[in-house]
């Protein structure tokens, strides 16, 4: 039983069949890797989990309820979050801020009319961001803009607000999209440390091959919209199928 | 204090002090020195400033937080004045019922147009409010007044007449809007040398609900709900994928904008029991949303500033003629006299558009932040050129607004 059940679907945008009889099952507890190449249907899959696509056919479950119709913020208090390829973050607010939003999506659900207490007063959500950020090693930027922080950081950001909801699964699209090798490797860290330290199951997209074999127990490859093969990492790398259909290309 | 922090309750103090002290701060020329025409001290003015600055304040809580631009709050206050007439036609000239159920009418009006417009952003929601805003117009100013239904007496405008029923009314009270027999026109002249001050009951009937909606406006901003609301303005999207909803969000801080608005257009008729189709006219949603962005979106104080500054240019700068012009410059030669009097002409009495405009422009190009950044700018101007060292600490530790 996997915690993320995916079966039989598919996606067509007007004659483009961007997804075909996808299949995938993401085991509780694991990091399971999504690879393919460019226009494999990895984004399009994504968007199928998480609310803002919905297949032409099949379904999805997490946790044995259907996601499929539902809206994305009802999705996300299922306890699935998703970081985004580029750092989707509150760039007016402050980093403190930005960490309080999701505690008190988490407290409160999707909406609550809590408009008169101020938020110096919920001392234990304060606490909660406060907790988040020094575990992200960023307590010292909890005053700045978050739009004026570098990349590294608002990645940093964003992982620790999808955390600070205690998601059952977090979904990462691409996080070391466009960084820095440095950035990468912090990235790397940090993904591997939270896989130690908490209960948390992770599916990732992900182009780096560095990121994806240092991280993933699990690797789907996905080709044209079809996945090809399931396995786990050692034996990716050896199989010819996959060689042919995208570490041949690269390599 | 009441549950706010430092800085918060040395805003309230001073929104108190000025709202309170108006009479005396917007008087201070003789009554008849030449300066007395730019005196606003006068009860109709200082009514007019702070109801449009609840009115303001009301429409930043939702463009400043937000950041959705509606183009029909002007309809709100219309509903708001229409439901307060009614009530003193009905039942009583007492403007704490009229005044009730103005904020009531406009909330459920402003549900409905709110749950409409809300299902767009950017500019089709602002279209859509527009709309809205225009139809109810049309329906005040010709539909809703025929014979057979007479909801706002159109063109002429819904007023009390001496055949409507009034059912609790006597003749021990006022026959004018009064607050418990204390009509809002009573005012309390005082003569102070040269100075006179015009005391007036329904100018701090006014005050009084303007600092307690200012008030609650500051514990908005500062409460979970605010920030949520911050949020949709920085990253929808974000707020969606991190299990907030965002459309009741977003209608709640319409409806409470609506109700501000509806306060406002109870109180403008509480103050002159009369409610016109032409309240509710685009061109006066459109002074609201001038008035926020002149003040300062989205800061606290900035909408009640921008909307004392346009009602003050209104009304001062529209009485000034020619004849006033000619006093100015009568110390110049004839010929340089008549030049000057020709080129100001145009930007005073009816011209004031024109002054407003400019000023506009300068404030949006040099000062986006509106009045209160301008503000910010000279205090920080002004510490620095005190001690240097004291305002560039004091620079760094102030909290991020």
């Amino acid at each position: 039983m996997g915690i993320l059940e995916v079966k039989n679907v598919s996606k067509n945008f007007g004659g483009l069949k961007a997804l075909s009889d996808v299949n995938l099952n993401v085991r509780e507890n694991t990091v399971h890797a999504i690879i393919g190449p460019n226009g494999a249907g990895k984004s399009t899959l994504l968007n199928c989990l998480v609310g803002k696509l919905i297949p032409d056919t099949g379904s999805v479950m997490f946790d044995g309820q259907s996601v499929l119709g539902r809206k994305p913020f009802e999705i996300n208090q299922m306890g699935i979050s998703r970081v985004f390829q580029t750092p989707e973050i509150f760039g007016d607010l402050t980093v403190m801020e930005n960490m309080l939003i999701p505690i008190f999506a988490r407290r409160d659900g999707a909406f609550r009319m809590h408009a008169i207490e101020s938020i110096r007063n919920e001392a234990g959500v304060i606490e909660q961001a406060e907790k988040m950020l020094i575990d992200m090693n960023m307590i010292d930027k909890r005053h700045m803009h978050a739009a004026s922080m570098s990349r590294g950081d608002k990645r940093r950001l964003e992982i620790g607000m999808c955390l600070s909801q205690e998601p059952r699964l977090l979904l990462l699209d691409e996080p070391t999209a466009g960084m820095a090798r440095a950035d990468t490797n912090n990235t790397i860290d940090l993904l591997k440390q939270i896989k130690a330290e908490r209960d948390i199951t992770i599916a990732i997209i992900e182009h780096d091959m560095h990121v994806v074999f240092s991280l993933a127990d699990r690797i789907t490859v996905l080709a044209q919209g079809t996945p090809l093969v399931e396995d786990e990492p050692q034996n990716i790398r050896g199989n010819p199928k996959v060689r042919e259909a995208y570490l041949g290309e690269t390599a | 204090m009441l549950g706010l922090d430092k800085k918060d309750t040395t805003l309230l103090i001073i929104v108190a002090l000025l709202t309170l002290g108006a009479p005396f701060i917007l008087n201070p020329f003789p009554a008849d020195s030449a300066m007395a025409q730019f005196n606003a001290g006068y009860p109709d003015l200082m009514q007019r400033f702070v109801i449009f600055g609840i009115f303001a304040i009301g429409f930043n809580i939702l463009f400043g937080l937000t950041g959705y631009l509606s183009f029909g709050h002007a309809a709100f206050l219309g509903v708001g004045s229409y439901s307060a007439v009614w009530i003193f036609k009905l039942f009583t000239y007492n403007v704490l019922p009229a005044v009730a159920l103005s904020v009531v009418v406009a909330g459920l009006f402003s549900l409905l147009m709110g749950f409409v417009s809300l299902r767009r952003s950017g500019i089709y929601f602002s279209i859509l409010t527009l709309a809205f805003a225009q139809m109810s117009f049309a329906l005040a100013y010709s539909v809703l007044s025929n014979p057979r239904f007479n909801l706002t007496n159109g063109e002429t405008g819904l007023q009390v007449y001496a055949d409507d029923p009034q059912l609790f009314h006597s003749d021990r009270l006022p026959d004018l809007p009064h607050l418990f027999g204390l009509s809002m026109r009573a005012t309390y002249r005082l003569d102070l040398g040269g100075w006179s001050f015009d005391f007036n009951a329904g100018y701090y009937l006014c005050a009084v609900v303007l600092m307690a909606v200012f008030y609650l406006a500051i514990r908005i901003f500062r409460s979970p709900f605010g920030m949520m609301l911050r949020a949709v303005k920085s990253n929808q999207q974000r707020m969606n994928y991190t299990g907030l909803n965002t459309r009741p969000y977003t209608l709640a801080a319409f409806v409470i904008s609506g109700m501000y608005a509806g306060l406002a257009g109870g109180l403008m008729a509480a103050m002159d029991p009369l409610a016109g189709a032409e309240r509710m006219q685009w061109t006066a949603s459109g002074e609201v949303v001038l008035m926020t962005i002149l003040g300062g979106t989205g800061t606290l104080i900035g909408p009640v500033l921008g909307a004392g500054f346009i009602k003050y240019f209104e009304n001062i700068f529209s009485k000034i003629n020619d004849n006033v012009l000619h006093g100015w410059f009568g110390f110049l030669p004839d010929g340089l006299e008549d030049a000057m009097v020709f080129l100001v002409h145009p930007f005073i009495g009816k011209g004031w558009h024109l002054t407003l405009g400019i000023l506009f422009m300068l404030v949006v190009i040099f000062l986006p932040g509106g009045l209160v950044e301008g503000g910010q700018r000279l205090g920080r101007w002004i510490r620095r050129r005190r001690g240097g060292k004291d305002g560039e600490a004091q620079r760094k530790t102030e909290p991020a607004e």
